[in-house]
């Protein structure tokens, strides 16, 4: 009965949100809108690196491979002649498949080394988009990339409308991580983190599993890309460095990794920092500096990241309305 | 006589000039209760690890149901029935214990990954979490299936890593020390637990220097010693001979 309620609020809750994000655009101005379009893709490529992150490896080339989503997807769409709904399809395939490839390589090391080789990978990806121009366009990039194709009268040139397409396509992708997370597969990636002897002794394949979590994270980095790729217009080697990939993991760790929504609200949270209160103050360079005394606060301060902060909230209003014992986690049957 | 389940021949293997196991022999017969026994050192631990694919052999070996099975991967010598629990206290600390359990179940509870997505796969898990409930019940861990795994008292914990190891459909299972830490009370309980095991038609092979549950548990014994069989035979036998007793140097074997 209890969990019933809990459950409708649940869903209320969800159903404001959801307003919230449909109406959102309506409430902001031209380019906050496109800044909003940015949150949306950086979501994405943030969810899906903690799905990364869930068997214990953190990889510092997962902008890399969202380049790799990008340029593949703006390739098939621009040399090829690809729709682009299907180029970036395409693109997050490829950023899936490179990361298929990369495993061989990558997951012979772990933890410390992990990070080190998935950088030197990252960046070795990166010189080759520099140094071929033909087809990746040089140190310059890709210019005049495709947009999404107008759906009837709906241009999605219109920060507005390609708010809403990134909405959906991210909800979904959303969904679908989540779903990964809660299901054995989910389960599993931990048991590899805590325990990959253990795991070993009872039959999981710890390399196929990682690999998995590698090539799952990387589809959904790479669709971030190719969303990014076709609402810019032009990508560059750059745009995927290393600078890109520090603030992912601020996001990461400042919103907290232990829960699936931690990553979503730092970079939701720390957007909005930048955006909204750095910009306005005129602070705008000041990015790495303010990004860099936020980490080591919630470091210092927020040991659980945001997330800590949020579920600490929901408790003590909980407690109020309900004072009984927290309901143990929920399973998924 | 039947087909041995498991056999290792001439197995060695070393780390850099030590020879952890040298020239070792031994079968095991299905349905028994094999005990693996030496001083601390003698290449116990080694052996289990070269015969469940932690560690390939140097050299020599690894027979399992008639085929060799020498360096062959952990999980998939797992996935043909060879499960081994560890020496020291192993499990997903972090997890509930059912979810310890329901790992263990990974074998048989496979489904592709879109059945995964969308919850059709949930055949496969109520019967794991069924088969779950089921072992912690054999284990008097039914009571406390959601707690975390690292709030359980040793003796549990120990219970629980068997769990999570029988949770994996084995034909022979290869037990490191189960028994230590253990009270007199919860090494009987356990004892009659590891007979239960058998009862179920699986093999047991045990390393434990618990002389009393190993003389109590065991069919036949290995004595190793310095990484090589020393003597092998029923409880008895091994018991009363002087090379195992010199092997101990004086520990009384039959003490306890
Ligand atoms: N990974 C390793 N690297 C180097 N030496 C090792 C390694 N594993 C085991 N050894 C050595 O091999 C020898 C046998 O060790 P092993 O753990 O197999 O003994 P054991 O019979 O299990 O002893 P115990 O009863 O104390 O558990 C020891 O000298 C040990 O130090
Ligand atoms: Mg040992």
């Amino acid at each position: 009965m209890r969990e019933d309620i809990s459950k409708i609020s649940k869903w209320g809750l969800g159903l404001v949100f959801l307003a919230a994000l449909l109406v959102l655009p309506q409430v902001l101005s031209y380019s906050q809108r496109e800044i909003a379009v940015l949150l949306v893709i950086n979501v994405l490529l943030v969810a899906s690196y903690r799905l990364m992150t869930l068997t214990g490896e953190w990889s510092l080339g997962h902008v890399v491979i969202m380049g790799v989503g990008a340029y593949a997807s703006a390739l098939f769409a621009k040399r090829l002649g690809v729709p682009v709904p299907v180029s970036m399809f395409l693109g997050a395939s490829t950023a899936g498949l490179a990361a298929a490839v990369l495993s061989f390589p990558l997951f012979r090391m772990k933890g410390f080394y992990f990070l080190i080789g998935s950088f030197a990978a990252g960046e070795v990806i990166r010189l080759v988009w520099k140094y071929f121009s033909t087809p990746f366009g040089g140190p310059k990039g890709i210019k005049l990339i495709p947009g999404f194709p107008d759906i009837g009268p709906i241009s999605m040139f219109e920060p507005e409308n390609y708010y809403y397409l990134c909405l959906a396509v991210v909800s979904l992708s959303l969904f679908i991580l989540y779903r990964i997370e809660q299901s054995r597969i989910g389960l599993t990636f931990h048991a590899i983190h805590w325990q990959d002897k253990l795991a070993e002794s009872v039959g999981v394949g710890t390399f196929r599993y990682r690999m998995l979590a590698f090539v799952l994270a990387s589809f959904f980095a790479g669709l971030s890309g190719a969303l990014y790729a076709h609402y810019i217009g032009t990508i560059n080697p750059t745009r995927f460095d290393v600078e890109e990939m520090v603030f992912v993991l601020i996001w990461a760790i400042v919103g907290g990794t232990n829960t699936f929504f931690g990553p979503i609200i730092g970079v939701v949270a720390l957007t909005i920092i930048n955006e909204i209160i750095l910009r306005s103050l005129g602070f705008d360079s000041a990015r790495p500096m303010i990004y860099g005394a936020l980490l080591i606060l919630s470091v210092l301060f927020l040991p659980k990241g945001l997330e800590g902060v949020v579920q600490k909230a929901g408790r003590i209003f909980k407690a109020r309305k309900a004072p009984e014992p927290t309901v143990r986690r929920e399973q998924n049957a | 006589m039947s087909q041995p389940i498991l056999e290792v021949c001439d197995l060695c293997r070393s780390f850099g000039g030590l020879k952890a196991v040298h020239n070792l022999n031994f079968a095991v017969e299905p349905q028994t209760i094999h005990g693996l026994i030496g001083p601390n050192g003698a290449g116990k631990t080694t052996t289990f690890n070269v015969i469940s694919g932690f560690y390939a052999p140097s050299s020599g070996k690894v027979v399992y149901q008639g085929r060799d099975v020498s360096g062959m991967k952990t999980s998939k010598l797992a996935e043909i029935g060879l499960i081994r629990t560890f020496q020291g206290t192993t499990l997903f600390q972090e997890f509930s214990v059912i979810d310890n359990v329901r790992i263990g179940c990974h074998n048989s509870a496979r489904s592709g990954f879109f059945s995964r997505i969308t919850g059709m796969d949930r055949a496969v898990e109520t019967a794991a979490l069924d088969k779950a409930h089921e072992l912690l019940a054999f284990f008097g861990l039914s009571e406390i299936a959601n707690e975390p795994a690292a709030s359980l008292p040793h003796g549990h914990q120990r219970a629980l890593g068997m769990a999570v190891a029988l949770a994996a459909d084995p034909k022979i299972i290869l037990l490191d020390e189960p028994f230590t830490g253990m009270n007199p009370d919860e090494t009987a309980r356990m004892m009659e637990l590891v007979r239960d095991v058998r009862r179920r038609g699986i093999t047991v092979m045990l390393v434990e220097h618990d002389m009393k549950a190993v003389m109590g548990l065991c069919d036949v014994i290995t004595v190793m010693n310095f990484g090589s069989r020393l003597v092998e035979g029923t409880p008895d036998a091994v018991r009363n001979d002087p090379k195992v007793i010199e092997a101990y140097l004086g520990r009384a074997i039959d003490a306890a």
